[in-house]
């Protein structure tokens, strides 16, 4: 049915996607549950639309590699290193230990019962020791939790897992058989191919990637930028797999190297749509795969696997949370994070099966242990935030005193001219690091030379926006020259993000009038403070004291603003609004004027008979 | 109505403190001067509006050199205008009362002959009471926290309520019942101030 008509696949796939996904949130359970839910229906214990899931579940696997290409994007190079230790220290702790654990606990149930077989037992351990990448981050993301201390942990191990992963699928069938027959000479070719694609990448990365988008940018035609962002991702993964590597590492180095690069947020935004279907797609066929058959035979020892393999895992990422030590409230969300089978898992065991280390009834077995710890982890998220979260918050509940120091909350500056220049430059000088957004890939390469951070991209995208945190930012300068970009950038500022605080350049009077219209409040017009400055210097030249002039300049700044408020109204029709100006321009000379003769009067009066060309 | 001038309300514990408590009493406006004014341009008209709508008037600011904050030394030079808060037809206080609130750096024994501030704090109001006598207001006895850095979290906490408790119960202080009205101090026509620089802009300043 999937070869034959792709479409009516699809429909069943994006139905149920777009029916269960909105239905799970709504209930507070979170997309991936509904997305498992989805997969159960449509799969062949359900309605029974799908009967195959193993080919999409590959297929799908691959949002899996470009999730780990975006997580990879977010990590610079310097801070991946950062991360070793946790990475190969705390890493290691979770994988050997719980496989230790596991493998322990698995023969000793097995010597009481069916007797001892110690390949399945090993096999077991290690697959079910692994961790699901994708749910993991995939929830830190949607609960926006990945730069927390927790997060930043859950991110460590399931790179250990990553690279793990490689020498245990390498290492599993040497178990079938003691006659396994590694050559020698077969494992250093491997070994240097290994060597050689990965320095591919990273040489490849550092040298050619940058020209090579920065000349795909200038052509100026965004949907070849997206076909360059997923070849780039496409090409990699192959790479990995020709030698034998994890296409999901592969893409994890292509993302990490590209990090610090001003394509960043672009790339970002490109891959994001296809990783969340695929990534969704891949939950699907996790829970088409969930073999209902297997689990009802052996209700009983099927619960007894689950939880015991989840709660042995407990054990071990309690110890790791205490002695990290991760902040208490933090620690639940990384125990369940981690704690139920991947889908690297499912790898192991199907492998496994092929090379006749285990059979395959246990192998579908421990496949469905997996998918079902999968499928319980969302629902242990619900209740930790219900009733074990609050908790352990309140204990450590020291109440912070009242934030009275501005926070380095991200500021966005649409527009990295002469204008968001001088704004960025006065909030670098505070210690607050705007992100630029300019769509000119020359002035871009300018700003990096002085260690800005700048993204190519146009701001009048929706997803740039979200990419370039216009979720999290608090304030969004608006310091585009166009008005037409600023005015478009400004209704889907203030149509998707409420929340930020709009900060406006106008260029005359009607683009200020028209982003007032639209609701923006802080709308400051480019050249009317320099003048008014230049004012103030002519005042001081033709003799007014220094003080004084500001006073005037600051009186006048005040009229001119009231002024400009009166007039909104009026801005359409062209014949009022120049009346309004007299008018008002005439209210302001009356004043001034008044005030001239008041003050000659009393210099009169006070006997003051200085010649004084200001009184006149 | 409170009004507070701070120059530096971020980095002052005790006057965001104070500023809070007293923004809680339901009948009281709070007048933060430094977040109206930032540019010291200060709108005379409203504040001298806002003045004429009250009957007890706060005047809540920490001491810097013995005496009050610039933005609120320009607002009494702008607001307080001729012909209207003093002088020939300027009656728009008169009857009004003036509560001084004001936090200290120094301790309060600090505040002695012996000490290195060399005088009671008493010393420091003259200028207070005498601009509060010009407009006709009376002066009510200060309410002063000493060494505002040091102050213990209770401590600020209890003289808060106080200040809260205060603002809420006024008129009802029971030392007002003997208070006597205000001296009254006539300028006449005649002594309008020199005329220099600043009362011109004075001048400017309170017809906006």
């Amino acid at each position: 049915m999937e070869h034959t008509s792709w479409l009516s696949g699809t429909l069943v796939y994006l139905a149920a996607a777009v029916i269960a996904v909105p239905l799970a949130k709504f209930l507070g359970l979170g997309s991936i549950i509904g997305y498992l839910g989805a997969g159960i229906l449509i799969g062949p214990w359900g309605l029974k639309l799908v009967t195959d899931p193993q080919d999409m579940l590959h297929f799908a696997e691959f949002g899996v590699v470009l999730m780990l290409f975006l997580v990879g994007l977010e990590l610079e190079p310097r801070r991946l290193w950062q991360l070793r230790k946790p990475i190969f220290g705390w890493g290691s702790v979770q994988l050997f230990g719980s496989a230790a654990l596991m493998l322990g606990a698995g023969l000793a149930a097995m010597s009481m019962t069916t007797g001892v077989d110690w390949r399945l037992a090993l096999v077991a351990a290690v697959g079910l020791a692994l961790s699901s990448t994708a749910i993991g981050l995939g929830v830190l993301n949607e609960r926006n939790l990945m730069n927390t201390s927790s997060g930043q942990s859950v991110l460590s191990v399931s790179l250990l897992q990553d690279v793990a992963a490689i020498p245990l699928l390498a290492l599993l069938p040497l178990l079938a058989a003691a006659d396994a027959q590694a050559s020698e000479g077969g494992g250093w070719l491997a070994a240097a191919k290994v060597l050689g694609v990965i320095a591919t990448i990273v040489l490849g990365g550092r040298l050619l990637l940058r020209p090579a988008l920065r000349w795909i940018a200038r052509s100026d035609t965004p949907e070849i930028f997206t076909a360059a962002s997923l070849l780039l991702v496409v090409a990699t993964a192959a790479l990995m797999q020709s030698v034998g590597l994890s296409m999901a590492l592969g893409a994890f180095l292509a993302g990490v190297l590209l990090a610090e690069s001003e394509y960043r947020r672009e790339l970002e935004t490109d891959i994001e749509p296809f990783k969340g279907l695929l990534l969704g797609l891949f939950f699907i066929a996790v829970g088409m795969s969930i073999d209902f058959k297997v689990v009802l035979s052996q209700p009983l020892l099927m619960a007894g696997v689950v939880l015991g393999f989840l709660l042995l895992k407990f054990a071990v990422l309690w110890v790791m949370g205490r002695t990290m030590p991760l902040p208490p409230p933090e620690r639940p969300v990384f125990m369940i994070l981690l704690a139920q089978g991947g889908e690297f898992g499912f790898v192991v065991f199907q492998t496994a099966a092929q090379a006749g280390v285990i059979s395959a009834p246990a192998s579908s077995f421990l496949v469905a242990a997996v998918a079902i710890s999968m499928l319980l982890t969302p629902l242990l998220l619900v209740a930790a935030d219900r009733w074990v979260i609050p908790k352990l918050a309140g204990q450590s509940g020291r109440s912070e005193p009242e934030i009275s120091e501005p926070q380095n909350q991200s500021v966005i500056i649409a527009g990295s001219g002469r204008y968001g220049q001088i704004v960025g430059r006065l909030l670098f000088a505070n210690g607050i690091k705007p992100t630029l957004l300019d769509h000119d890939a020359e002035s871009i390469e300018a700003f990096r030379r002085f260690g800005w951070r700048v993204f190519y991209g146009d701001a009048t995208r929706l997803d740039l926006l979200r990419v370039a945190g216009a979720e999290k930012a608090k304030v969004l300068v608006l310091a585009i020259d166009d008005m037409e970009q600023s005015i478009e950038v400004a209704k889907l500022v203030l149509q998707h993000f409420p929340h930020l605080h709009l900060v406006a350049r106008a260029r005359n009077a009607e683009h200020y009038y028209a982003l007032r219209n639209l609701g923006v409040r802080f709308i400051e017009r480019e050249t009317f403070d320099s003048a008014l400055m230049s004012a103030r210097t002519v005042l001081e030249n033709l003799g007014w004291l220094p003080h004084q002039a500001r006073t005037l300049a600051m009186r006048f700044r005040r009229h001119n603003l009231v002024q400009l408020d009166k007039m909104a109204p009026l801005w359409k029709d062209e014949d009022k609004l120049i009346a309004a100006a007299k008018q008002g321009r005439q209210q302001l000379e009356e004043l001034f004027a008044q005030e001239r003769g008041d003050a000659a009067q009393r210099k009169v009066k006070a006997g003051w008979s200085g010649e004084d060309e200001k009184t006149v | 109505m409170v009004i507070v001038a701070h120059p530096s309300l971020e980095q002052s514990r005790a006057n965001s403190h104070l500023i809070q408590a007293a923004r809680q009493v339901p009948k009281v406006q709070v007048r933060d001067l430094y977040a109206l004014y930032p540019d010291y341009l200060i709108d005379v008209a409203a504040e001298q509006a806002a003045l004429s709508a009250a009957t007890l008037v706060v005047w809540q600011h920490p001491i810097h050199w013995y005496s009050t904050t610039p933005l609120m030394k320009l607002y009494f030079d702008e607001v307080l205008a001729f012909n209207w808060a003093y002088g020939p037809g300027g009656n728009a206080l008169r009857g009004k009362d003036i509560w001084l609130v004001a936090t200290t750096g120094g301790p309060e024994d600090s505040y002695h002959p012996a000490s290195y501030n060399r005088y009671f704090f008493d010393a420091f109001l003259p200028p207070y009471e005498q601009t509060a006598a010009l407009c006709g207001m009376r002066f009510l006895q200060p309410m002063l926290l000493h060494g505002a850095h040091q102050v213990s979290e209770t401590a600020l906490t209890e003289h808060s309520a106080m200040y809260a408790q205060r603002l809420s119960s006024y008129p009802d202080w029971p030392e007002l019942a003997d208070l006597e009205d205000c001296i009254d101090c006539h300028v006449p026509e005649t002594a309008r101030p020199s005329v220099d620089s600043l009362d011109e802009d004075q001048m400017l300043q309170a017809r906006v």
